[in-house]
């Protein structure tokens, strides 16, 4: 078995709506995927369901070797496993300094004890300087997040996703708000960052997709509608009838 | 790489301690029993309960405050330790005065006798003469004052559990806790309780093994306590919400889903804080109703839980000193307005007493901070102290890559 | 003894109506009865139980004078002179009961017939009666002996002439039954009277069966023979201790008293020699042991009396059995009397079940009165409202003040219904203008910024109406209760708030769906957003459920103030109770208040009704029975769906 997260006909509906319906999907360990598709084709509901928020209704989701099954394990025990997510729209700790952001992000024991007796290190000091490097907040290190830009904030919060060191990273329309040069380094970070794990955009930008240039899973009323390169799937008349076509 | 201890890193902890010491000195040099008798004992008596009402404060900001739980039940835990310790009390003060009248008989009293005599002297006032099974561990200080934690530690770890398992959470988390309390008002309002109904618990203010002093030196001794205690927690407090277990707390506050998805296990950070706050508000009352010399189930309405929070409100929540602020200045000024020290405010054609206008001022003063200083007196300390010192942001880098 | 008491109470009416016959011809003399007392005077001086019938029959034969002898005869109101005349006295005054005429300066000797004889005589009156030709007089007659029957009214029932009024004749024929099942000499005909009410839930019929099933406890070493047994007890089972089984053969005189721990230090006491007691040192006799060895040594000595030990109680207890047996002798009769009480039971308990339902729904109905307008606007605004109780309390003080006002108690409840709305609609209003619209998504704040208003409200009360409670007095076709037996019965006032809480179920609805406002609110309630870029004020709309809600509270306060007295706390009883059916219910959603309510309501009063007695302990569980139910469904009832609920 060699694919990181295996969703196995997987079903949810609300109040009688079928958001996704019997959805099979799966993500290598090292991978770069897009999850495209148009408003209501259950893209946030997939991630909902992968990252513990939603209970699915029927179907399977398996992750690692040891095809643990996520379905049983609530939203911080999938993050402990292995999962990070990037929300739509940035989520920081606004009171707090990038740096106590970052601190909190840090791999390290999550429980309640480990928290209250972890002193900060060495190493932990240079592993949150070395990440506000990496997202350009060096600078603003010792400020409040609530006074950084948009843009600061969704580098922060992707700072806090590596600091998180997932093993997954469920990406929520990253591009949403950015200038263009922003853009061309989100897409530099997320290709780099899929050489050594598993990367799961979900867009709606057809542009930053192409840029992405991997392959590309086009979600329809809560089922894969087609799978492959973009180029492969733009092809595809029924992609073309439900999405491009409008 | 070096690192000052935490208290030298908050220079507020080191100013609360020194106003708490110099407060305390100078209290005991004007008593009457230490000092120049400038103070009445009642008087000691009065600052000793609001220093305990002060910490109560503290444990009620770490979980407002910090953790952003609006805990309406909080001074349940405060009179469940009150109880816990009046048990001894009222036991063991019971029982030296049976003894000693049972000792007038030519047979000496057998040990169930001795029991039996002092349950209905207890109990008496509800009718019963039997010692109820909550009464088993009466006899025995160390045991009382373990259950003084315990009792509310267990009460907040159940309670708590439950709810942050559903969690249930905001308004509807406050009327639930709101709700436990009245629970446990009502229970106790029973005269089956095993806690003497309505009338309480009484002659808190007798010390067993101490009946050589006087008041004067009891109440001294107890301010001290009181501070010793208000001190060490408010350390404790401080230490808590300074490192990353504070960042988390506080980021639970403003987010709650979004420190899930960072892996952190929120309901058991909850727990661990709800808990630890039961326990410390458990340690006040403790503290407080010795020095109030009775309690009754009438302490533990909803409405004192409310109070504190509007303390910790008008104080200004999220910051430790600003609970104790609020705390020590409204419970002065209500018990000051209320006493019916405060002079009337003669108007033509109308005197205000204040006895009976307080109540009207401080729930309109109330909706003003809310709406006006939502971070309430400490709220101005901070607009002042940012005045004077600007960012220390150069510092804390030089730290970090040291 | 019993016939004795009851009839005593029993005669006052007869007497009456007895009396009312009389009086016109009051001073006609009666020459028959004249002949039959002097014919019979020794046996009415001297009357015997077994032989005076005869001559009864014969008084009341000769007519009105002969009852109204006969009736002060039973009544010990009647008096024989020296010369042979009966008198028939009342207080000071008399009258020759042959002739009629009044007698003054007699000192008649007073006659005190047995208990045995006024049987007779009673039996005799009533028998007249009962076949009076005026049907109310049958009726009276029937009554009074529903209410103090005797074995003699059983005999007159009987042999009175049948009934021909279909609705007396059923009541005799019920009142017959009764009788024969406490007074009639023959099991078969109980037994089967037993049997033919049984199912019966009536009090009378219930009261007939109490005393058959009396039963008295007693110690025995056999089975005692000719008692009818109800149950043997096993010492220690249930309701039977070994203490009270103890406490029965020492009054029984089977065992000797044990010895008191009280009674032994007394005795001890009593018999210290030299600091010793029976050989025992004083100061070792703080231990049970050590006492028990000295009162044997004094026992042994003979100083204090023997007293049981508990060997010989133990021994005492293996050789006795325990038995319940009734008063009534006859098996067959108890046996039907318990089957038929079985019976009444059941039923009784599903009336008490129908009565409690009734009380539930009441209690219901003022909970969602009290909390429809919290559901509103914790709905709409995700704002609890603190001061929600105060705006109740205000409702009631305005009714108050009205009725001060208006003497009228039914105008004045017409015109405080839609003021008080009024009132509290602009009390809501103002306080979501000055307070709540300024606290935005702060449902932390909002809920403290409301509770200051809540005590500077009730402060406010205070300072106004003082402390002391201020009734509210409803109309008078609001008094009493509607009543369908001796078990359910619900008092007016209560339908009348049932009946307003539908109505503002109703007007609800209406406005929700079927008003332009109501539109609004539903379109607000789910995104406000959304709404507010289609043009609908939001703040407005607001507003206006704020109103809404607070103007119900006023409502809800004056039909609390009707049943409730009118205090600064009245809104502080309903607030938790209103917070908890909102919970429970889920918000958002009016049958979601209705649920919460009825299920709060039905609760508390089941739960009460384990314990009458303990409503404190009642209400405790109520709000433990919340809090867990909050763990299974932390939405409520019926939660608010879709992605709003997620926010």
């Amino acid at each position: 078995m060699s694919a990181l997260l295996e969703v196995d006909s997987v079903s949810v509906s609300f109040d009688g709506f079928k958001a996704i319906n019997n959805l099979s999907f799966n993500i290598g360990a090292v991978e770069l995927r897009a999850v495209i598709g148009p408003n209501g084709a259950g893209k946030t509901t997939f991630m909902d369901i992968v990252t513990g928020k939603t209970k699915p209704d029927a179907g399977r989701v398996l992750w690692g070797e040891d095809s643990r099954s996520l379905l049983k394990m609530n939203e911080a025990q999938i993050a402990r496993a292995g999962v990070g997510r990037k929300f739509q729209r940035p989520t920081v700790f606004e009171d707090q300094s990038v740096s106590a952001n970052l601190t909190m992000a840090l791999k390290a024991n999550r429980g309640p004890f480990g928290v209250l007796f972890w002193r900060p290190s060495a190493t932990s000091a240079a592993r949150v300087a070395e990440l506000a490097e990496e997202v350009g907040l060096s600078e603003q290190i010792d400020r409040k997040a609530g006074e950084l830009s948009h843009g600061q904030k969704q580098w922060l919060e992707i700072g806090m996703l590596l600091a998180q060191e997932p093993r997954l990273l469920l990406v929520d329309e990253p591009a949403a708000g950015m200038t263009l040069a922003e853009r061309e380094q989100t897409t530099t970070l997320l290709r780099r960052l899929a050489e050594t794990r598993a990367v799961v955009v979900v867009e709606h930008d057809m542009d930053f997709v192409r840029r992405l240039e991997c392959k590309v899973t086009v979600l329809h009323q809560g089922s894969v509608l087609a799978e492959g390169s973009l180029d492969h799937v733009t092809r595809n008349p029924d992609v073309i009838e439900v999405y491009l076509g409008r | 790489m070096t690192r000052q201890p935490f208290i030298l890193r908050n220079p507020s902890i080191l100013i609360v301690l020194a106003v708490l010491a110099a407060f305390t000195v100078a209290v005991t040099l004007m008593s009457a029993a230490y000092g120049n008798g400038a103070i009445p004992t009642s008087m000691v008596k009065v600052l000793g309960k609001t220093l305990c009402l002060a910490l109560a404060a503290v444990a009620m900001d770490l979980v407002w405050g910090y953790l952003g739980i609006l805990s309406l039940g909080q001074m349940a835990f405060f009179a469940l330790g009150g109880y816990m310790v009046g048990q001894w009390l009222m036991y063991a003060r019971t029982e030296t005065i049976v003894a000693a009248s049972l000792a007038q008989n030519p047979i000496p009293a057998t040990p169930l006798e001795l029991q039996e005599a002092v349950a209905n002297q207890i109990f008496g006032v509800v009718g019963s003469s039997d010692l109820p099974l909550v009464w088993t561990f009466a006899h025995s200080l160390t045991l009382q004052l373990i259950l003084v934690v315990a009792v509310p530690g267990i009460l907040a770890l159940v309670f708590g559990w439950l709810a942050f398992r559903s969690r249930v959470n905001g308004v509807y988390l406050s009327i639930l806790t709101q709700a436990m309390t009245l629970a446990l008002a009502l229970w106790l309002f029973q005269n089956d309780s095993g806690f003497r109904g309505n009338n309480g618990l009484s002659g808190l203010q007798n010390i067993p093994g101490l009946e050589g002093r006087d008041q004067a030196t009891l109440s001294v001794w107890f301010l001290w306590a009181s501070a010793a205690a208000l001190a060490v927690f408010y350390v404790l407090a401080a230490w808590l919400v300074s490192g990353k277990f504070g960042s988390v707390i506080r980021a639970i506050r403003d987010d709650e889903t979004r420190v899930r998805f960072l892996g952190y296990p929120v309901e058991g950070f909850k727990l661990v804080v709800f808990t630890l706050a039961a326990m410390i508000t458990a340690i006040a009352g403790a503290l407080y109703y010795p020095q109030a010399g009775i309690i009754n189930p009438a302490e533990l309405m909803p409405i004192a839980s409310i109070y504190l929070a509007v303390w910790v409100a008008i104080g200004g929540r999220g910051r430790l000193y600003g609970a104790i602020i609020g705390a020590v200045v409204v419970s002065l000024l209500s018990s000051w307005f209320t006493g019916g020290r405060a002079p009337d405010i003669r108007l033509p054609g109308y005197v205000v007493h204040w006895v009976d206008w307080w109540q009207v001022a401080l729930g309109l003063s109330f909706v003003l901070v809310t709406l006006f200083a939502p971070k309430g007196i400490a709220g101005i300390f901070d607009r002042l102290s940012g005045l004077r010192a600007p960012r220390r942001a150069a510092p804390r880098k030089q730290e970090v890559k040291a | 003894m019993m016939a004795f008491r009851a009839s005593l109470r029993l005669f006052p009416a007869l007497l009456l109506a007895l009396s009312l016959l009389a009086l016109p011809q009051i001073s006609a003399a009666n020459p028959a009865l004249e002949a039959v007392i002097a014919d019979n005077l020794d046996q009415i001086e001297k009357p015997s139980r077994r032989t005076v019938e005869p001559l009864i029959a014969e008084i009341a034969a000769t007519g009105p004078e002969g009852l109204a002898l006969l009736s002060a005869w039973a009544s010990r109101n009647l008096g024989m002179t020296d010369d042979g005349r009966l008198l028939i006295v009342d207080g000071d005054s008399a009258t020759d009961a042959a002739t009629g005429a009044a007698v003054t300066g007699a000192d008649p000797k007073m006659l005190r017939p047995n208990s045995g004889v006024r049987g007779v005589i009673e039996g005799a009156l009533v028998a007249g009666e009962i076949s009076s030709p005026d049907p109310a007089r049958r009726a009276a007659a029937l009554s009074s002996i529903a209410r103090d029957g005797t074995s003699a009214h059983l005999d007159a029932l009987r042999a009175a002439p049948a009934e021909e009024d279909p609705a007396l004749a059923a009541r005799r024929d019920r009142v017959e039954k009764l009788l024969t099942i406490r007074f009639d000499t023959d099991t078969a005909a109980r037994v089967a009277a037993i049997e033919e009410m049984a199912g019966d839930v009536s009090l009378d019929f219930r009261a007939a069966l109490n005393p058959l099933l009396a039963t008295s406890r007693i110690a025995a070493t056999e089975e005692p023979a000719n008692a009818n047994i109800a149950r043997e007890l096993s010492v220690g089972g249930g309701d039977f201790s070994e203490e009270a089984a103890i406490a029965l053969m020492t009054s029984e005189g089977l065992l000797q008293p044990k010895l008191s721990s009280a009674d032994q230090r007394n005795a001890l006491a009593a018999n210290i020699v030299d600091g010793h007691v029976g050989g025992v040192p004083v100061g070792q006799l703080n231990d049970p042991a050590a006492r028990d060895r000295a009162y044997e040594a004094l026992e042994a000595a003979g100083t204090v009396p023997p007293a049981a030990t508990e060997a010989e109680a133990g021994a005492a207890l293996e050789a006795t059995r325990f038995f319940d047996t009734y008063a009534e002798p006859d098996k067959a009769v108890t046996d039907a009397a318990r089957a038929a009480q079985m019976r009444a039971e059941v039923r009784l308990t599903a009336m008490k079940g129908v009565d409690l339902g009734l009380d539930a729904l009441s209690l219901a109905s003022i909970y969602f009165l009290a909390a429809i307008g919290l559901a509103i606007t914790f709905g709409v605004m995700r704002v609890i409202n603190m001061a929600h109780g105060e705006f109740i309390m205000m409702g009631a003080y305005t009714a108050y003040v009205v009725q001060t006002m208006i003497a009228n108690r039914t105008l004045s409840l017409i015109v405080a219904l839609p003021l008080a709305f009024v009132v509290t609609f602009g009390a809501g209003v103002l306080l979501y203008r000055l307070v709540i619209r300024h606290l935005a998504n702060r449902p932390l704040e909002t809920l403290l910024a409301t509770f200051g208003v809540s005590i500077a409200l009730q402060q406010l009360a205070k300072n106004i109406f003082g402390t002391q409670a201020r009734p509210l007095t409803a109309p008078a076709w609001l008094e009493g209760a509607i009543t369908f037996n001796d078990v359910i019965s619900i008092s007016s006032i209560r339908v009348a708030i049932f009946v307003l809480a539908l109505l503002f179920l109703g007007l609800f609805l209406f406005i929700m769906k079927r008003t332009r406002v109501g539109l609004e609110v539903r379109a607000v309630t789910q995104n406000p957003g959304m709404a507010s870029s289609m043009g609908i004020n939001p703040d407005r709309i607001a507003m206006l459920t704020f109103g809404l809600g607070s103007g119900i509270a006023g409502i809800a306060g004056v039909a609390i103030g009707l049943f409730a007295q009118v205090t600064s706390e009245l809104g502080q009883q309903y607030i938790v109770q209103s917070f908890m059916t909102v919970v429970v219910g889920g918000v958002g959603n009016i049958w979601g208040t209705l649920a919460g309510a009825g299920l709060i309501g039905v609760l508390s009063k089941v739960i009460e009704s384990f314990n009458p007695s303990n409503t404190l302990a009642a209400q405790t569980f109520m709000i433990l029975f919340i809090v867990i139910f909050i763990q299974f469904r932390p939405r409520g009832i019926i939660p608010q769906r879709g992605r709003a609920a997620e926010a």
